[in-house]
């Protein structure tokens, strides 16, 4: 529950029912020398009254409170700060529109422990010094840290770091946090704003300055300018995990160093100063294949990689994922993102260490074979709407006559 | 850019096969103070070259009290631990470049940022 974003609360549950009459007779079987450590004399208690998809008013909350009299709490009422929370739930349903006048089903238990909700709250994107346009929000953000099982002391790695959020969610856990990125104006948090009332982004708006706002500050190790197709680390095992959401071509543009055209250096040699190396497409195939490379290079054995895998419907099939002989696939699951596209939230474990042979396993093995998947994802995302598009100019065509 | 991150650095110029460790030559170095964490320090010694940290703390005139060998049983040496600490994560590079040993190429770092692209006729 510490580590659970997903989860709300947890509860030991004492007695349910479709009505307050069977939840009575349910908690009347539960076994009372159960219950009794939790309600004995010299302890105080308070029972909460959750209701779900309705709003009661107080003296209904009262009414509900007052009727579980029948059960055996000896001990006195502290609203403040009791030993021990019970909870009566009632669940209308799920329907906002069509809310029923009797709940569809009762519970009543021991309150043990809630979990991190809040951190979605607080860690939200909205209040971030630092943003961009794709800034993973912060449930995700969190629940990607605990795929990849970051723990206190970790040394962690986003090859394709952008504004760092993922970042800040493993900060949060304990470990320390590093990246890299070809973008130079977003690593040195410059450049035009993605908040919509400002133009520029300020001075305080950086990845360090994330941590700061959220006191990791100390966790912040590094982020660098780099290519993440031509990586600068030495050739070890170094990271406890790989966090990362690689550009999908659409609302960032997937890039590279090298050019198409024939190299030819300037007259004197020397690059100036301000040089921005000229970039070409970075073929989304490639991506998933160097990204699964590096990890297992770079990886501390058991380690995990974890990032997100655009995913073209029409197309999908399991046989897509890209597979590494050296990582072992643990999760794979998806997160809608239009009619026709959606993106898969791939974990992976490293369970051995590369040798020579495991370069070229794509040539021998078809499950390694390198990501096919769609280089051409971006056409593909934008097709579904200019489908729709064309439906509708032709409606009004013939309306028009 | 701190002292763990650059003893995990080498360099990719094509055609270089010594390019670890990358030179430091700073303009302007800063020593901050980060909390003192020994189990963090006690898990990366071991990913480190240690001669390789010597070398740089060195070159930006931060090697005092840094022994040349890595001491036996570090775990639950304290002392030990703290100076390593300030090497790994207090002290910082803001201005400067790296340079790689073989091929003389210098990557630039500005706002403690290392700048590790390379242009296209060098990928």
């Amino acid at each position: 529950m510490a580590r659970s974003v997903c989860t709300k609360s947890a509860f030991e549950l004492w007695g349910h029912g479709r009505t307050h009459s069977e939840l009575r007779t349910s908690l009347l079987n539960f076994p009372s020398e159960n219950m009794s450590s939790f309600m004995h004399k010299d302890s105080t208690y308070r029972i909460n009254v959750y209701t779900f998809n309705k709003t009661l008013e107080f003296t209904e909350r009262i009414k509900r409170i007052d009727a579980m009299e029948y059960l055996p709490f000896k001990g006195t009422v502290s609203l403040k700060s009791p030993q021990h929370v019970f909870c009566l739930l009632e669940d209308y349903g799920t329907d906002p529109n069509n809310i029923p006048e009797h709940p569809e089903y009762i519970y009543f238990g021991r309150w043990i422990a809630d979990g991190q909700r809040e951190l979605i709250r607080s860690y939200s994107v909205k209040n971030r010094h630092f943003i961009g346009n794709t800034s993973m929000d912060a449930g995700l953000s969190f629940i990607m840290a605990n795929h990849a099982k970051v723990k206190e002391n970790d040394l962690v790695f986003d090859p394709f770091v952008g504004t760092g959020s993922l970042l800040v969610a493993c900060s949060h856990f304990g470990a320390y946090v590093c990246g890299t990125d070809i973008d130079y104006n977003t690593i040195h948090g410059r450049g035009r704003s993605s908040r919509r009332n400002h133009k520029w982004r300020g001075p305080d708006e950086n990845i360090r300055a994330n941590l700061r706002q959220y006191g990791t500050e100390k966790m912040y190790l590094d982020v660098m300018v780099s290519d993440a197709s031509k990586p600068v680390w030495r050739e070890t095992a170094l990271f406890d995990a790989i966090i990362t959401d690689p550009p999908y071509g659409i609302r960032e543009s997937t890039r590279r160093t090298g050019s198409h055209k024939d190299i030819s250096k300037p007259a004197d040699g020397l690059y100036v100063e301000s040089h921005v190396p000229v970039s070409q497409a970075y073929h989304l195939s490639d991506i998933f294949t160097d990204l699964l490379n590096f990890s297992a290079h770079h990886l501390v054995m058991g380690g995990r990689l974890v990032y997100w895998l655009p995913v073209y419907w029409p197309e999908y099939c399991e046989e897509m994922v890209p597979l590494h002989p050296c990582l072992r696939l643990i999760s794979n699951c998806e997160q809608m993102l239009s009619s026709h596209t959606s993106r898969r939230l791939i974990t992976m474990e490293k369970i051995k260490e590369p040798e020579e042979l495991d370069t070229l396993a794509h040539l021998a093995d078809p499950r390694f074979r390198p990501y096919q998947g769609h280089n051409a994802f971006r056409e593909k995302y934008f097709s579904g709407l200019n489908k729709r598009g064309s439906k509708e100019d032709h409606k009004s065509a013939v309306n028009g006559e | 850019m701190k002292l763990l991150t650059h003893n995990m650095l080498t360099s990719h110029v094509k055609g270089v096969t010594k390019g670890y460790p990358l030179l430091i030559k700073a303009t302007e170095v800063k020593v901050n103070e980060v909390e003192f964490n020994p189990q963090f320090v006690s898990r990366m010694i071991p990913k480190l070259e240690w001669s390789a940290l010597v070398q740089a703390a060195d070159q930006v005139g931060q090697c005092q009290d840094l022994p040349a060998e890595l001491v036996p049983d570090y775990e639950k040496n304290e002392e030990f631990l703290k100076i390593v600490h300030r090497i790994l994560l207090e002290v910082e590079v803001i201005e400067g470049c790296l340079q790689c040993p073989e091929s003389g190429r210098e990557f630039p770092i500005s706002r403690g940022i290392p700048n590790m692209l390379l242009n296209e006729d060098e990928a």
